[in-house]
Protein backbone atom coordinates (compact mmCIF):
# COMPACT_ATOMS: atom_id res chain seq x y z
CA UNK A 1 0.00 0.00 0.00
CA UNK A 2 1.39 3.36 -1.02
CA UNK A 3 1.32 5.53 2.07
CA UNK A 4 -0.59 8.75 1.40
CA UNK A 5 -0.92 11.26 4.23
CA UNK A 6 -3.36 13.65 2.60
CA UNK A 7 -3.64 15.85 -0.48
CA UNK A 8 -2.28 19.38 -0.77
CA UNK A 9 -0.78 21.57 -3.44
CA UNK A 10 2.98 22.04 -3.27
CA UNK A 11 2.58 25.81 -3.66
CA UNK A 12 1.35 25.95 -0.08
CA UNK A 13 4.56 24.35 1.11
CA UNK A 14 6.48 27.14 -0.62
CA UNK A 15 4.24 29.79 0.87
CA UNK A 16 4.38 28.41 4.43
CA UNK A 17 8.13 28.13 4.30
CA UNK A 18 8.43 31.77 3.23
CA UNK A 19 6.38 32.96 6.20
CA UNK A 20 8.47 30.89 8.60
CA UNK A 21 11.66 32.18 7.02
CA UNK A 22 10.37 35.73 7.16
CA UNK A 23 9.68 35.42 10.87
CA UNK A 24 13.20 34.41 11.77
CA UNK A 25 15.28 36.21 9.17
CA UNK A 26 14.75 39.83 8.19
CA UNK A 27 16.94 39.36 5.14
CA UNK A 28 14.17 37.41 3.43
CA UNK A 29 12.48 39.51 0.75
CA UNK A 30 9.73 38.21 -1.53
CA UNK A 31 8.83 39.43 -5.00
CA UNK A 32 5.73 38.71 -7.01
CA UNK A 33 4.56 39.51 -10.52
CA UNK A 34 0.82 40.03 -10.12
CA UNK A 35 0.21 36.37 -9.20
CA UNK A 36 0.78 36.53 -5.44
CA UNK A 37 -2.23 34.55 -4.25
CA UNK A 38 -2.05 31.81 -6.83
CA UNK A 39 1.64 31.17 -6.23
CA UNK A 40 1.05 31.30 -2.47
CA UNK A 41 3.23 34.24 -1.57
CA UNK A 42 0.31 36.34 -0.30
CA UNK A 43 0.82 34.97 3.21
CA UNK A 44 4.29 36.53 3.29
CA UNK A 45 2.90 39.72 1.77
CA UNK A 46 0.36 40.05 4.58
CA UNK A 47 2.83 39.20 7.31
CA UNK A 48 5.78 41.27 6.08
CA UNK A 49 4.53 44.00 3.73
CA UNK A 50 7.79 45.95 4.04
CA UNK A 51 9.76 43.02 2.66
CA UNK A 52 7.40 42.27 -0.18
CA UNK A 53 7.19 43.88 -3.60
CA UNK A 54 4.76 43.25 -6.41
CA UNK A 55 6.42 44.31 -9.63
CA UNK A 56 3.37 43.78 -11.80
CA UNK A 57 3.41 41.79 -15.03
CA UNK A 58 7.12 42.34 -15.58
CA UNK A 59 9.07 39.18 -14.94
CA UNK A 60 12.42 40.26 -16.36
CA UNK A 61 12.28 43.28 -14.12
CA UNK A 62 11.34 41.04 -11.20
CA UNK A 63 14.48 38.96 -11.61
CA UNK A 64 16.58 42.10 -12.08
CA UNK A 65 15.17 43.63 -8.93
CA UNK A 66 15.80 40.35 -7.11
CA UNK A 67 19.42 40.61 -8.29
CA UNK A 68 19.71 44.13 -6.91
CA UNK A 69 18.18 43.05 -3.60
CA UNK A 70 20.74 40.26 -3.38
CA UNK A 71 23.49 42.84 -3.92
CA UNK A 72 21.95 44.88 -1.11
CA UNK A 73 22.31 41.91 1.27
CA UNK A 74 18.81 40.44 1.15
CA UNK A 75 17.83 36.83 0.44
CA UNK A 76 15.25 37.43 -2.30
CA UNK A 77 12.63 34.91 -3.40
CA UNK A 78 11.00 35.78 -6.72
CA UNK A 79 7.97 33.70 -7.63
CA UNK A 80 5.43 33.44 -10.39
CA UNK A 81 4.18 30.84 -12.87
CA UNK A 82 6.99 28.59 -14.06
CA UNK A 83 6.86 29.57 -17.73
CA UNK A 84 7.27 33.23 -16.82
CA UNK A 85 9.67 32.65 -13.92
CA UNK A 86 12.15 30.64 -15.97
CA UNK A 87 11.48 31.39 -19.61
CA UNK A 88 10.89 35.04 -20.02
CA UNK A 89 13.73 36.23 -17.76
CA UNK A 90 16.02 33.36 -18.75
CA UNK A 91 18.81 35.58 -19.96
CA UNK A 92 18.56 37.77 -16.87
CA UNK A 93 18.85 34.58 -14.78
CA UNK A 94 21.82 33.42 -16.82
CA UNK A 95 23.83 36.59 -17.25
CA UNK A 96 22.98 38.59 -14.15
CA UNK A 97 22.11 36.01 -11.53
CA UNK A 98 24.14 32.91 -12.39
CA UNK A 99 27.20 34.59 -13.89
CA UNK A 100 27.54 36.80 -10.79
CA UNK A 101 26.45 33.89 -8.54
CA UNK A 102 23.82 36.06 -6.89
CA UNK A 103 21.85 34.69 -3.97
CA UNK A 104 18.48 34.76 -5.74
CA UNK A 105 15.86 32.06 -5.21
CA UNK A 106 13.30 31.53 -7.93
CA UNK A 107 9.91 29.95 -7.26
CA UNK A 108 8.45 28.47 -10.42
CA UNK A 109 4.85 27.66 -9.62
CA UNK A 110 2.25 26.09 -11.89
CA UNK A 111 4.61 23.52 -13.31
CA UNK A 112 3.47 20.74 -15.58
CA UNK A 113 0.28 19.71 -17.28
CA UNK A 114 -1.61 19.81 -14.00
CA UNK A 115 -2.06 23.56 -14.43
CA UNK A 116 -5.08 22.23 -16.26
CA UNK A 117 -7.68 24.46 -17.92
CA UNK A 118 -5.43 27.45 -18.58
CA UNK A 119 -3.80 25.35 -21.24
CA UNK A 120 -0.45 25.09 -22.97
CA UNK A 121 0.71 28.69 -22.62
CA UNK A 122 0.71 28.30 -18.85
CA UNK A 123 1.78 24.65 -18.52
CA UNK A 124 5.49 24.84 -17.75
CA UNK A 125 7.17 21.77 -19.20
CA UNK A 126 10.67 23.03 -19.97
CA UNK A 127 12.01 24.62 -16.80
CA UNK A 128 14.19 21.72 -15.75
CA UNK A 129 15.97 21.80 -19.10
CA UNK A 130 16.56 25.53 -19.24
CA UNK A 131 17.56 25.91 -15.62
CA UNK A 132 19.84 22.90 -15.17
CA UNK A 133 22.09 23.92 -18.04
CA UNK A 134 23.06 27.11 -16.19
CA UNK A 135 26.30 27.08 -14.22
CA UNK A 136 25.86 27.87 -10.50
CA UNK A 137 22.13 27.08 -10.57
CA UNK A 138 20.65 24.57 -8.13
CA UNK A 139 17.42 22.99 -9.37
CA UNK A 140 14.96 21.39 -6.96
CA UNK A 141 11.75 19.59 -7.93
CA UNK A 142 10.03 18.43 -4.72
CA UNK A 143 7.56 15.53 -4.71
CA UNK A 144 4.95 16.87 -2.29
CA UNK A 145 3.96 19.82 -0.10
CA UNK A 146 6.09 18.69 2.85
CA UNK A 147 9.19 18.30 0.71
CA UNK A 148 8.51 21.64 -0.97
CA UNK A 149 8.50 23.36 2.38
CA UNK A 150 11.76 21.70 3.39
CA UNK A 151 13.33 22.54 0.03
CA UNK A 152 12.35 26.20 0.34
CA UNK A 153 13.73 26.43 3.88
CA UNK A 154 16.98 24.82 2.77
CA UNK A 155 17.26 26.95 -0.37
CA UNK A 156 17.26 30.13 1.68
CA UNK A 157 20.61 29.20 3.22
CA UNK A 158 22.30 27.63 0.24
CA UNK A 159 24.64 30.24 -1.22
CA UNK A 160 23.80 31.04 -4.80
CA UNK A 161 20.92 30.79 -7.27
CA UNK A 162 18.20 28.19 -6.69
CA UNK A 163 15.16 27.26 -8.79
CA UNK A 164 12.30 25.50 -7.03
CA UNK A 165 9.69 23.84 -9.25
CA UNK A 166 6.28 23.52 -7.67
CA UNK A 167 2.63 23.27 -8.68
CA UNK A 168 -0.90 24.53 -8.48
CA UNK A 169 -2.88 21.35 -8.16
CA UNK A 170 -3.58 19.36 -4.99
CA UNK A 171 -1.46 16.18 -5.06
CA UNK A 172 -0.87 13.26 -2.66
CA UNK A 173 1.35 13.86 0.35
CA UNK A 174 3.83 10.98 0.32
CA UNK A 175 6.50 12.09 2.75
CA UNK A 176 6.34 13.01 6.41
CA UNK A 177 7.87 15.67 8.61
CA UNK A 178 10.38 13.10 9.85
CA UNK A 179 11.47 12.13 6.34
CA UNK A 180 15.06 13.30 5.98
CA UNK A 181 15.73 16.01 3.40
CA UNK A 182 19.07 17.20 2.17
CA UNK A 183 19.71 19.21 -0.98
CA UNK A 184 21.57 16.98 -3.40
CA UNK A 185 20.68 13.69 -1.78
CA UNK A 186 18.33 11.26 -3.49
CA UNK A 187 15.71 9.47 -1.40
CA UNK A 188 15.16 5.72 -1.73
CA UNK A 189 11.38 5.33 -1.47
CA UNK A 190 11.25 1.59 -2.07
CA UNK A 191 13.86 -1.11 -2.44
CA UNK A 192 13.92 -3.44 -5.43
CA UNK A 193 16.27 -5.21 -7.82
CA UNK A 194 14.58 -5.88 -11.17
CA UNK A 195 14.36 -2.29 -12.36
CA UNK A 196 14.83 1.16 -10.87
CA UNK A 197 12.22 3.86 -11.38
CA UNK A 198 13.87 7.22 -10.81
CA UNK A 199 11.32 9.99 -10.59
CA UNK A 200 11.01 13.64 -9.69
CA UNK A 201 8.19 15.87 -8.49
CA UNK A 202 4.64 14.74 -9.14
CA UNK A 203 5.82 11.54 -10.83
CA UNK A 204 7.22 10.08 -7.60
CA UNK A 205 3.71 9.18 -6.44
CA UNK A 206 2.89 7.67 -9.85
CA UNK A 207 6.12 5.65 -9.61
CA UNK A 208 5.17 4.28 -6.21
CA UNK A 209 1.74 3.32 -7.54
CA UNK A 210 3.37 1.67 -10.55
CA UNK A 211 5.81 -0.23 -8.32
CA UNK A 212 2.94 -1.57 -6.21
CA UNK A 213 1.13 -2.84 -9.29
CA UNK A 214 4.36 -4.31 -10.68
CA UNK A 215 4.92 -6.30 -7.45
CA UNK A 216 1.64 -8.07 -8.12
CA UNK A 217 3.08 -9.15 -11.48
CA UNK A 218 6.26 -10.36 -9.86
CA UNK A 219 8.40 -7.42 -10.94
CA UNK A 220 10.39 -6.00 -8.03
CA UNK A 221 10.96 -2.31 -8.73
CA UNK A 222 13.15 0.09 -6.78
CA UNK A 223 11.83 3.65 -6.58
CA UNK A 224 14.06 6.64 -6.06
CA UNK A 225 12.86 10.20 -5.50
CA UNK A 226 15.33 12.73 -6.88
CA UNK A 227 14.26 16.17 -5.74
CA UNK A 228 17.58 17.85 -6.46
CA UNK A 229 18.07 17.64 -10.19
CA UNK A 230 21.16 19.77 -9.97
CA UNK A 231 23.51 18.89 -8.35
CA UNK A 232 22.22 15.39 -8.99
CA UNK A 233 23.02 12.48 -6.64
CA UNK A 234 25.29 10.57 -8.99
CA UNK A 235 26.13 7.86 -6.48
CA UNK A 236 22.49 6.92 -5.93
CA UNK A 237 21.95 6.65 -9.68
CA UNK A 238 25.10 4.64 -10.31
CA UNK A 239 24.35 2.26 -7.44
CA UNK A 240 20.82 1.77 -8.76
CA UNK A 241 22.06 1.11 -12.29
CA UNK A 242 24.48 -1.50 -11.03
CA UNK A 243 21.94 -3.08 -8.73
CA UNK A 244 18.93 -3.19 -11.07
CA UNK A 245 20.41 -3.17 -14.55
CA UNK A 246 17.55 -1.14 -16.03
CA UNK A 247 16.18 2.33 -15.36
CA UNK A 248 12.96 4.16 -16.09
CA UNK A 249 12.85 7.90 -15.43
CA UNK A 250 9.62 9.82 -14.92
CA UNK A 251 8.93 13.56 -15.00
CA UNK A 252 6.02 15.88 -15.68
CA UNK A 253 8.22 17.66 -18.19
CA UNK A 254 9.57 17.34 -21.73
CA UNK A 255 11.73 14.23 -22.15
CA UNK A 256 14.26 16.16 -24.24
CA UNK A 257 16.93 17.79 -22.08
CA UNK A 258 14.93 17.29 -18.89
CA UNK A 259 15.25 15.17 -15.78
CA UNK A 260 15.58 11.88 -17.64
CA UNK A 261 18.43 13.31 -19.64
CA UNK A 262 20.15 14.40 -16.46
CA UNK A 263 19.91 10.84 -15.13
CA UNK A 264 21.03 9.41 -18.47
CA UNK A 265 24.13 11.61 -18.43
CA UNK A 266 25.20 9.88 -15.22
CA UNK A 267 24.20 6.39 -16.34
CA UNK A 268 25.84 6.46 -19.76
CA UNK A 269 29.13 7.74 -18.38
CA UNK A 270 29.38 5.47 -15.36
CA UNK A 271 27.18 2.38 -15.61
CA UNK A 272 25.39 2.14 -18.92
CA UNK A 273 22.14 0.18 -18.69
CA UNK A 274 18.99 0.29 -20.81
CA UNK A 275 16.77 3.26 -20.03
CA UNK A 276 13.23 4.39 -20.82
CA UNK A 277 11.93 7.93 -20.36
CA UNK A 278 8.42 8.75 -19.21
CA UNK A 279 7.48 12.38 -19.79
CA UNK A 280 6.01 14.77 -22.32
CA UNK A 281 7.02 13.49 -25.72
CA UNK A 282 8.17 16.77 -27.29
CA UNK A 283 4.72 18.31 -27.49
CA UNK A 284 2.72 21.03 -25.79
CA UNK A 285 -0.20 20.38 -23.45
CA UNK A 286 -3.73 21.70 -23.76
CA UNK A 287 -6.70 22.78 -21.67
CA UNK A 288 -8.35 20.06 -19.62
CA UNK A 289 -8.76 18.53 -16.21
CA UNK A 290 -5.36 17.84 -14.65
CA UNK A 291 -6.00 14.13 -14.16
CA UNK A 292 -7.37 13.73 -17.70
CA UNK A 293 -4.34 15.48 -19.14
CA UNK A 294 -1.89 13.32 -17.22
CA UNK A 295 -3.61 10.24 -18.63
CA UNK A 296 -3.86 11.60 -22.15
CA UNK A 297 -0.20 12.57 -22.34
CA UNK A 298 1.13 9.39 -20.80
CA UNK A 299 2.19 10.58 -17.35
CA UNK A 300 0.49 7.97 -15.17
CA UNK A 301 1.49 4.81 -13.32
CA UNK A 302 0.28 2.71 -16.25
CA UNK A 303 2.74 4.48 -18.53
CA UNK A 304 5.56 3.84 -16.11
CA UNK A 305 4.56 0.17 -15.98
CA UNK A 306 4.68 -0.01 -19.79
CA UNK A 307 8.12 1.57 -19.77
CA UNK A 308 9.34 -0.84 -17.10
CA UNK A 309 8.30 -3.86 -19.14
CA UNK A 310 9.99 -2.43 -22.23
CA UNK A 311 13.25 -1.74 -20.48
CA UNK A 312 13.40 -5.04 -18.64
CA UNK A 313 13.10 -6.82 -22.00
CA UNK A 314 16.33 -5.11 -23.05
CA UNK A 315 18.36 -6.09 -19.98
CA UNK B 1 37.62 68.20 -7.00
CA UNK B 2 37.62 71.41 -9.01
CA UNK B 3 36.65 71.46 -12.67
CA UNK B 4 40.17 72.28 -13.81
CA UNK B 5 41.61 69.27 -12.02
CA UNK B 6 38.78 67.07 -13.24
CA UNK B 7 39.61 68.07 -16.80
CA UNK B 8 43.19 66.92 -16.33
CA UNK B 9 42.02 63.71 -14.71
CA UNK B 10 39.59 63.14 -17.57
CA UNK B 11 42.46 63.47 -20.01
CA UNK B 12 44.44 60.83 -18.09
CA UNK B 13 41.42 58.55 -18.11
CA UNK B 14 41.07 59.00 -21.86
CA UNK B 15 44.69 58.11 -22.43
CA UNK B 16 44.42 55.03 -20.20
CA UNK B 17 41.30 53.89 -22.07
CA UNK B 18 43.08 54.07 -25.39
CA UNK B 19 46.30 52.50 -24.13
CA UNK B 20 44.54 49.53 -22.60
CA UNK B 21 42.41 49.02 -25.71
CA UNK B 22 45.41 49.15 -28.04
CA UNK B 23 47.13 46.49 -25.94
CA UNK B 24 43.98 44.37 -25.73
CA UNK B 25 43.44 44.43 -29.47
CA UNK B 26 39.66 44.44 -29.04
CA UNK B 27 37.09 46.45 -27.11
CA UNK B 28 34.95 49.56 -27.23
CA UNK B 29 36.60 52.97 -27.44
CA UNK B 30 33.68 55.04 -28.74
CA UNK B 31 31.25 54.44 -25.90
CA UNK B 32 33.99 54.45 -23.27
CA UNK B 33 35.26 57.88 -24.33
CA UNK B 34 31.76 59.39 -24.41
CA UNK B 35 31.21 58.48 -20.73
CA UNK B 36 34.44 59.90 -19.29
CA UNK B 37 33.18 63.14 -17.74
CA UNK B 38 30.03 61.44 -16.47
CA UNK B 39 32.04 58.86 -14.56
CA UNK B 40 34.91 61.06 -13.46
CA UNK B 41 32.68 63.65 -11.81
CA UNK B 42 30.49 60.94 -10.27
CA UNK B 43 33.34 59.11 -8.59
CA UNK B 44 35.44 62.14 -7.66
CA UNK B 45 32.69 64.47 -6.45
CA UNK B 46 29.55 62.54 -5.59
CA UNK B 47 29.87 58.79 -5.00
CA UNK B 48 30.35 57.67 -1.45
CA UNK B 49 33.07 55.20 -2.39
CA UNK B 50 35.89 53.80 -0.30
CA UNK B 51 38.73 52.77 -2.58
CA UNK B 52 40.29 50.77 0.25
CA UNK B 53 37.07 48.89 0.90
CA UNK B 54 34.84 48.86 -2.15
CA UNK B 55 32.32 46.62 -0.34
CA UNK B 56 31.86 49.13 2.48
CA UNK B 57 28.18 48.77 3.47
CA UNK B 58 27.74 52.54 3.54
CA UNK B 59 28.87 52.89 -0.08
CA UNK B 60 26.91 54.24 -3.00
CA UNK B 61 26.42 51.68 -5.78
CA UNK B 62 27.44 52.18 -9.38
CA UNK B 63 26.14 49.82 -12.06
CA UNK B 64 27.67 50.06 -15.51
CA UNK B 65 24.67 48.88 -17.51
CA UNK B 66 26.46 49.72 -20.77
CA UNK B 67 29.03 47.12 -19.74
CA UNK B 68 31.04 47.27 -22.96
CA UNK B 69 32.29 50.69 -21.82
CA UNK B 70 34.17 49.02 -18.96
CA UNK B 71 37.53 50.55 -19.99
CA UNK B 72 36.30 53.87 -18.62
CA UNK B 73 35.30 52.23 -15.33
CA UNK B 74 38.60 50.38 -15.04
CA UNK B 75 40.50 53.59 -15.78
CA UNK B 76 38.57 55.54 -13.15
CA UNK B 77 39.08 52.78 -10.56
CA UNK B 78 42.80 52.96 -11.32
CA UNK B 79 42.80 56.75 -10.81
CA UNK B 80 41.18 56.17 -7.43
CA UNK B 81 43.88 53.61 -6.65
CA UNK B 82 41.19 51.03 -6.10
CA UNK B 83 43.06 48.92 -8.61
CA UNK B 84 46.67 49.16 -9.65
CA UNK B 85 47.18 51.04 -12.91
CA UNK B 86 49.67 48.34 -13.90
CA UNK B 87 46.75 45.96 -14.15
CA UNK B 88 45.06 48.00 -16.90
CA UNK B 89 47.26 46.42 -19.55
CA UNK B 90 45.72 43.00 -18.79
CA UNK B 91 42.36 43.99 -20.25
CA UNK B 92 40.65 41.06 -22.03
CA UNK B 93 43.61 38.72 -21.60
CA UNK B 94 42.93 35.18 -20.39
CA UNK B 95 43.05 34.99 -16.62
CA UNK B 96 42.68 38.74 -16.21
CA UNK B 97 40.43 40.35 -13.65
CA UNK B 98 39.69 43.00 -16.25
CA UNK B 99 37.24 41.09 -18.41
CA UNK B 100 35.88 42.41 -21.72
CA UNK B 101 32.64 43.20 -19.90
CA UNK B 102 32.65 43.77 -16.13
CA UNK B 103 32.74 40.49 -14.25
CA UNK B 104 31.89 40.23 -10.57
CA UNK B 105 33.43 36.79 -10.17
CA UNK B 106 37.08 37.65 -10.88
CA UNK B 107 37.73 39.50 -7.65
CA UNK B 108 38.22 42.92 -9.22
CA UNK B 109 37.36 45.49 -6.57
CA UNK B 110 34.79 48.08 -7.57
CA UNK B 111 32.60 45.80 -9.71
CA UNK B 112 29.19 45.28 -8.11
CA UNK B 113 27.71 42.90 -10.64
CA UNK B 114 28.54 41.44 -14.03
CA UNK B 115 27.01 43.44 -16.85
CA UNK B 116 27.29 43.51 -20.61
CA UNK B 117 23.98 42.20 -21.82
CA UNK B 118 22.26 45.51 -22.44
CA UNK B 119 19.06 46.44 -20.74
CA UNK B 120 19.46 44.83 -17.34
CA UNK B 121 21.35 47.38 -15.27
CA UNK B 122 18.37 49.57 -14.49
CA UNK B 123 16.37 46.66 -13.02
CA UNK B 124 19.34 45.74 -10.87
CA UNK B 125 19.62 49.36 -9.78
CA UNK B 126 15.94 49.41 -8.90
CA UNK B 127 16.52 46.32 -6.76
CA UNK B 128 19.45 47.83 -4.87
CA UNK B 129 17.58 51.11 -4.40
CA UNK B 130 14.50 49.30 -3.12
CA UNK B 131 16.73 47.35 -0.78
CA UNK B 132 18.27 50.52 0.62
CA UNK B 133 14.83 52.06 1.16
CA UNK B 134 13.71 48.89 2.95
CA UNK B 135 16.76 49.04 5.20
CA UNK B 136 16.20 52.79 5.66
CA UNK B 137 19.79 53.37 4.56
CA UNK B 138 20.88 56.50 2.71
CA UNK B 139 23.04 54.76 0.08
CA UNK B 140 22.49 56.04 -3.44
CA UNK B 141 22.42 53.98 -6.62
CA UNK B 142 23.75 55.14 -9.99
CA UNK B 143 23.15 53.32 -13.28
CA UNK B 144 24.93 54.36 -16.48
CA UNK B 145 23.22 53.29 -19.70
CA UNK B 146 23.70 53.95 -23.38
CA UNK B 147 21.17 55.44 -25.77
CA UNK B 148 21.05 52.43 -28.09
CA UNK B 149 20.42 50.45 -24.94
CA UNK B 150 17.14 52.32 -24.45
CA UNK B 151 15.80 50.13 -27.24
CA UNK B 152 15.69 47.18 -24.82
CA UNK B 153 12.20 46.76 -23.40
CA UNK B 154 13.48 45.57 -20.04
CA UNK B 155 14.63 49.12 -19.35
CA UNK B 156 11.07 50.36 -19.51
CA UNK B 157 9.82 47.79 -17.03
CA UNK B 158 12.49 49.05 -14.68
CA UNK B 159 11.67 52.68 -15.43
CA UNK B 160 8.02 52.13 -14.52
CA UNK B 161 8.89 50.41 -11.28
CA UNK B 162 11.46 53.00 -10.24
CA UNK B 163 8.92 55.78 -10.18
CA UNK B 164 6.18 53.51 -8.86
CA UNK B 165 8.37 52.73 -5.86
CA UNK B 166 9.39 56.41 -5.52
CA UNK B 167 13.07 55.53 -5.62
CA UNK B 168 14.60 58.98 -5.18
CA UNK B 169 17.85 57.28 -4.21
CA UNK B 170 18.21 56.06 -7.80
CA UNK B 171 19.93 58.11 -10.49
CA UNK B 172 20.10 56.85 -14.06
CA UNK B 173 22.40 58.42 -16.59
CA UNK B 174 21.80 57.95 -20.29
CA UNK B 175 24.93 58.53 -22.35
CA UNK B 176 23.39 59.80 -25.60
CA UNK B 177 26.17 59.73 -28.15
CA UNK B 178 23.68 59.10 -30.94
CA UNK B 179 25.37 56.05 -32.40
CA UNK B 180 25.19 52.28 -32.05
CA UNK B 181 26.90 49.44 -33.93
CA UNK B 182 24.95 49.52 -37.16
CA UNK B 183 24.70 53.29 -37.40
CA UNK B 184 22.83 56.17 -35.83
CA UNK B 185 20.28 55.47 -33.14
CA UNK B 186 17.72 57.66 -34.88
CA UNK B 187 18.01 55.62 -38.09
CA UNK B 188 17.92 52.19 -36.49
CA UNK B 189 15.30 52.55 -33.79
CA UNK B 190 14.64 56.12 -32.81
CA UNK B 191 14.48 56.60 -29.05
CA UNK B 192 13.58 60.29 -29.07
CA UNK B 193 12.13 62.15 -27.38
CA UNK B 194 14.01 60.27 -24.67
CA UNK B 195 13.80 62.98 -22.01
CA UNK B 196 10.03 63.18 -22.48
CA UNK B 197 9.77 59.41 -22.18
CA UNK B 198 11.46 59.34 -18.77
CA UNK B 199 9.33 62.28 -17.69
CA UNK B 200 6.21 60.43 -18.78
CA UNK B 201 7.40 57.44 -16.76
CA UNK B 202 7.40 59.64 -13.67
CA UNK B 203 11.08 60.51 -13.43
CA UNK B 204 12.76 63.80 -12.69
CA UNK B 205 14.70 64.52 -15.88
CA UNK B 206 17.80 66.68 -16.29
CA UNK B 207 19.19 67.22 -19.81
CA UNK B 208 22.83 68.23 -20.02
CA UNK B 209 25.93 68.42 -22.18
CA UNK B 210 27.66 65.25 -20.99
CA UNK B 211 31.13 66.72 -21.48
CA UNK B 212 30.56 69.95 -19.57
CA UNK B 213 31.84 69.08 -16.10
CA UNK B 214 29.94 71.93 -14.45
CA UNK B 215 26.66 70.73 -15.92
CA UNK B 216 27.46 67.12 -15.02
CA UNK B 217 28.29 68.11 -11.46
CA UNK B 218 25.16 70.19 -10.99
CA UNK B 219 23.00 67.38 -12.38
CA UNK B 220 24.30 64.89 -9.81
CA UNK B 221 23.68 67.43 -7.04
CA UNK B 222 20.17 68.14 -8.28
CA UNK B 223 19.47 64.40 -8.40
CA UNK B 224 20.53 64.08 -4.76
CA UNK B 225 18.11 66.82 -3.78
CA UNK B 226 15.12 65.41 -5.61
CA UNK B 227 12.52 63.76 -3.44
CA UNK B 228 10.01 61.00 -4.23
CA UNK B 229 11.14 60.53 -7.82
CA UNK B 230 14.15 58.85 -9.40
CA UNK B 231 16.29 61.09 -11.61
CA UNK B 232 17.33 60.47 -15.19
CA UNK B 233 20.24 62.53 -16.45
CA UNK B 234 20.02 62.66 -20.23
CA UNK B 235 23.57 63.47 -21.28
CA UNK B 236 24.25 64.57 -24.83
CA UNK B 237 27.70 63.28 -25.63
CA UNK B 238 30.05 62.60 -28.49
CA UNK B 239 30.97 59.02 -29.24
CA UNK B 240 34.77 58.82 -29.27
CA UNK B 241 35.08 62.20 -27.57
CA UNK B 242 38.62 63.54 -27.34
CA UNK B 243 40.05 61.88 -30.41
CA UNK B 244 39.34 63.68 -33.65
CA UNK B 245 39.27 60.62 -35.90
CA UNK B 246 37.05 58.67 -33.49
CA UNK B 247 34.44 61.35 -32.83
CA UNK B 248 30.88 60.91 -34.08
CA UNK B 249 31.33 57.73 -36.05
CA UNK B 250 29.86 54.29 -35.41
CA UNK B 251 33.07 52.78 -36.80
CA UNK B 252 34.85 53.20 -33.49
CA UNK B 253 32.17 51.47 -31.41
CA UNK B 254 34.09 48.22 -31.24
CA UNK B 255 37.40 48.77 -33.02
CA UNK B 256 40.74 49.39 -31.35
CA UNK B 257 43.48 51.81 -32.40
CA UNK B 258 46.79 50.79 -33.91
CA UNK B 259 50.03 51.94 -32.27
CA UNK B 260 50.27 54.86 -34.69
CA UNK B 261 46.67 55.86 -34.11
CA UNK B 262 47.20 55.57 -30.36
CA UNK B 263 50.15 57.92 -30.52
CA UNK B 264 48.19 60.44 -32.56
CA UNK B 265 45.30 60.22 -30.10
CA UNK B 266 47.53 60.72 -27.06
CA UNK B 267 49.10 63.79 -28.64
CA UNK B 268 45.68 65.23 -29.31
CA UNK B 269 44.54 64.63 -25.75
CA UNK B 270 47.71 66.16 -24.31
CA UNK B 271 47.29 69.19 -26.53
CA UNK B 272 43.69 69.65 -25.37
CA UNK B 273 44.73 70.29 -21.78
CA UNK B 274 47.63 72.63 -22.48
Amino acid sequence: MVKVYGNKATRFGFGEALVELGKKDERIFVLGADTAASVAINGFQEAFPDRFANVGIAESNMLGIASGLALAGFIPFAATYGVFASGRPWEQIRTTICYSNLNVKIGGSHSGLMVGPDGATHQALEEIAIMRCLPKMTVISPCDVIETKKATMAAAYLKGPVYIRYGRESIPVITEEITPFEIGKAQIMKEGKDVCIIATGTMVYESLMAAELLEKEGINAKVINIHTIKPIDEKAIIDAAKECGAIVTAEEHQIFAGFGSAVAEVVVKNAPVPMEFVGMKDCFGESGKPSDLMAKYGLKDVNIIQAVKKVIARK
Amino acid sequence: METGDLKILSASVRKDILKMLELAGSGHPGGSLSSVELLVDLYLNHMNFNHLNPKDPSRDYFILSKGHACPVLYAVLAQLECINSDELCTLRKAGSRLQGHPAADKGLPGIEVSTGSLGYGLSIGVGVAKGMKTLKQPNRVYVLMGDGEQQEGTIWEAAMSASHFKLDNLCAIVDCNGLQIDGSVSDILNIDPIADKYKAFGWNVISIDGHDLNQVDKAYSDAKNTKDKPTAIIAKTVKGKGVSFMENTADWHGKTPSKEQLLKAINEIDASIK
